[in-house]
């Protein structure tokens, strides 16, 4: 027995089971410090079909649509978006004319939603139905409520172009009414007492503090500048999303077990090294997708536990490849060696080839499909790095070390 | 056993389970769901027990045709759920449906999908593309690292594969949504690599090939040293998607399930299919050669 070779394999045991610990155990949970960052897997992006919320995919209508109005339109619905207070909303422009924005967790999806691509069209119209005003000349617009009146209503603030206009406008029509109209429905229609220089309006009839507060958003966030239309708009409750979570997660685990526990009892001793790396490749596939920012999906776990499954092939093809040379009476070491060598021209053509189509799938893909192609490709890689790195390590320390000679262990 | 002299046999049980299914592809065609014919999903839970006349009631009141259908999809205790589809909704009929649902009983919107129709028609057209797109670059790729006939044989074991699944969706007609072609895409994959393994074992053992030694025979013996590897790789992945089928809940089923029919399918196919249709396209090479 070689000492140092058992105090390595030890090393890599106690890493890999503190390792395991730290990505997904929750077992530093007194600690304050940690507690936010562990388990790494808590930190995850779950997608919206897994926390509840809802995926919109918005068009631009009209011809010719320029990326510069593309631009103006997004900056337009980001605004509107972060008035909800949404955390991490997702705002991707997809194509020349698409937006596909993704709020989760939100309580009134579908209301965020018409809120979202509402047209708001301020215009402020003399009583011949002149425009006079419009939502451009608005810097700001808030809503308050009157403490004593209990009145709800929406404070507006003019730009110093708009403020100008505002004071000649009412200047000019003291006595008469002007006409508040938003998307053209008349919100108001006040008596001009006297001319208004200061550039300060208020609206004010609205029912509840927030209609007044959903006007005002539409108010601030100006005009949206081109017509847009719903394409795709997916609302998953929370209730489903957190189900979805938790079957999967189970249902996971579950196949998990299955695999390790056939492959203890079939490969042996090579088989528990395969389980060890498969450990392993699941740290690395999680801390890849914190990295990159993965947004974890259902395809997404499915796609995972696919992998998983390559991976497993991988270990599996090597595995009857190494008994076979045994089999010719090789020597463990050499059997090892000769096991991976001619193993590795199968493994790397095949999972070559399903990269290849996992590529394909991510390009031509959209939504689910693309998060589904993006997991298995990370996880064809990484399978393939652990399987012909740590597995054929492990082997060899396990050989060198001379903790097990008898070669029944290793399934000859 | 002989796989190659068998290849008969195992073509036309190929052919006896796609046959059918091409018939029902051509007569019926699939149960696309709304990802590819635009529509609205509306699955709702309700606390207290409503009758699907009920909820159809509510829907015909409102003017929103039932034709397509309501189903229950689920119940515990006293609450059920339904999923409803209908064509395209707008937010505002959208809304009063859910509002009038609501009255039935206290209710939960579990998911509300809208998709448009051309969305719908770009999704089958971007699936499609991508399908033909893999089958070329693996085409290419295998031609490179073996020959073009592989590269031929194993498209062709992936041609049944994709006939065989989509044959079996259209004879039971089992409704496919946009998942339905990530499982489509990962069933080719792991075919493709099934049939990758084996041509691999098929190459090397050419290598030392004696003389004399039939080309039957070296397939043959190829494929039955791979054939542990084989069973053992589809048997852990069964292990994984029978876990998913049956504690995945409801939003994974097709799509497991098509996993499951077509990874066994592909596996089928790598071993019975790609190296005998090889196998014949080698013979008719040297048949050429013979004139």
């Amino acid at each position: 027995m070689q000492k140092n070779k058992i105090l390595q394999i030890a090393g890599i045991v106690v890493i890999v089971v503190l390792a395991v610990l730290i990505s997904f155990t929750p077992v530093f949970k007194p600690n304050e410090l940690f507690n936010k960052y562990l388990p790494l897997i808590k930190n995850i992006n779950l997608g919206l079909d897994l926390r509840g919320g809802v995926h919109v995919v918005i068009e631009a209508k009209g011809k010719d649509i320029t990326p510069e109005e593309m631009k103006q339109l997004r900056a337009v619905i980001e605004r509107r978006v972060d008035q909800f207070g949404v955390s991490e909303p997702l705002i991707q422009q997809q194509g020349s004319r698409r937006l596909i924005v993704e709020l989760a967790g939100i309580k009134n999806p579908e209301e965020a939603v018409k809120n979202i691509v509402k047209v708001a069209n301020l215009e402020f119209k003399t009583e011949d139905g002149k425009t006079v005003i419009t939502g451009a000349d608005l810097k700001d617009a808030r809503e308050t409520k009157d403490p004593a009146s209990n009145q709800v209503k929406v404070d507006l603030t003019f730009t110093p172009m708009g403020a100008r206009k505002f004071a000649e406008v009412t200047a000019a029509n003291v006595g008469k009414t002007i006409g508040i109209y938003l998307d053209g429905r008349l919100l108001q229609n006040p008596v001009v007492k006297e001319a208004i220089p200061s550039g300060r309006a208020e609206i004010s009839g609205y029912e509840s503090l927030e209609e007044a507060h959903n006007i005002a958003i539409l108010l601030r966030s100006g005009a949206l500048p081109v017509t847009v239309g719903i394409e795709e708009m997916r609302t998953v409750g929370p209730s489903l999303g957190a189900d979805s979570l938790n079957k999967s997660q189970q249902a996971g685990l579950m196949g998990i077990i299955a695999i390790l526990i056939f492959m203890l009892m079939y490969y042996r001793l090579p088989g528990m090294v395969a389980v060890f790396a498969l450990i392993i490749y699941a740290i690395i596939v999680t801390l890849v997708f914190l990295g990159l920012k993965v947004t974890m999906t259902l395809p997404g776990i499915a796609a995972f536990l696919l992998s998983l499954g390559m991976a497993v092939d991988t270990n599996i093809i090597i595995f009857e490849r190494f008994k076979e040379e045994l089999r010719t009476g090789k020597s463990l070491r050499a059997a090892i060696d000769a096991g991976f060598k001619r193993g590795f021209t199968a493994v790397f053509d095949a999972q070559l080839t399903t990269l290849i189509a996992a590529v394909v799938l991510y390009f031509f893909g959209t939504g689910p499909v693309r998060g589904f192609a993006l997991t298995l490709g990370i996880g064809i890689l990484v399978g393939l790095f652990t399987a012909v790195t740590m597995t054929r390590w492990f082997l060899h320390l396990m050989v060198e070390s001379g903790l097990v000679k008898n070669l029944k262990y290793y399934g000859a | 056993m002989h796989f190659i002299k068998l290849r008969k046999i195992w073509y036309l049980i190929s052919l006896v389970i796609i046959i059918p299914g091409l018939i029902s592809l051509f007569t019926n065609g699939l149960n696309l769901g709304i990802d590819f014919t635009g529509g609205n999903i509306l699955e709702v839970r309700f606390e207290r027990p409503v009758a699907i006349e009920k909820v159809r009631q509510v829907m015909a009141s409102l003017g929103i045709e039932t034709s397509r259908s309501i189903q229950k999809s689920g119940q515990e205790g006293k609450k059920v759920t339904y999923l409803i589809r209908t064509k395209a909704l707008s937010q505002e009929e959208s809304t009063r449906l859910q509002k009038a649902l609501g009255k039935l009983s206290q209710m939960t919107v579990l998911r509300n999908e809208y998709v448009g129709p051309i969305i719908g028609r770009e999704l089958t057209r971007n699936a499609l593309l991508a399908l033909i797109g893999a089958a070329i670059l693996m085409i290419i790729y295998i031609t490179i690292r073996f020959e073009f006939k592989q590269g031929i044989a194993a498209v062709i074991a992936l041609l049944h594969d994709v006939l065989v699944v989509t044959g079996i969706f259209s004879l039971f007609q089992i409704e496919i949504d946009s998942t339905f072609i990530a499982a489509i895409l990962t069933i080719v994959g792991y075919s493709i690599n099934d049939t990758i393994v084996i041509f691999d074992r098929i190459r090397e053992n050419l290598k030392v090939r004696k003389k004399g030694e039939e080309l039957a025979d070296t397939i043959n013996f190829s494929l039955w040293q791979t054939l542990t590897r084989s069973i053992n790789t589809i048997l852990t992945i069964i292990f994984v998607l029978v876990a998913l089928y049956l504690l995945g809940g409801s939003t994974l089923r097709v799509f497991v399930l098509t996993l499951l029919i077509g990874i066994v399918c592909g596996a089928y196919s790598s071993i019975c299919n790609a190296s005998p249709v090889w196998f014949d396209l080698k013979r008719l090479e040297k048949k050429e050669k013979l004139v």
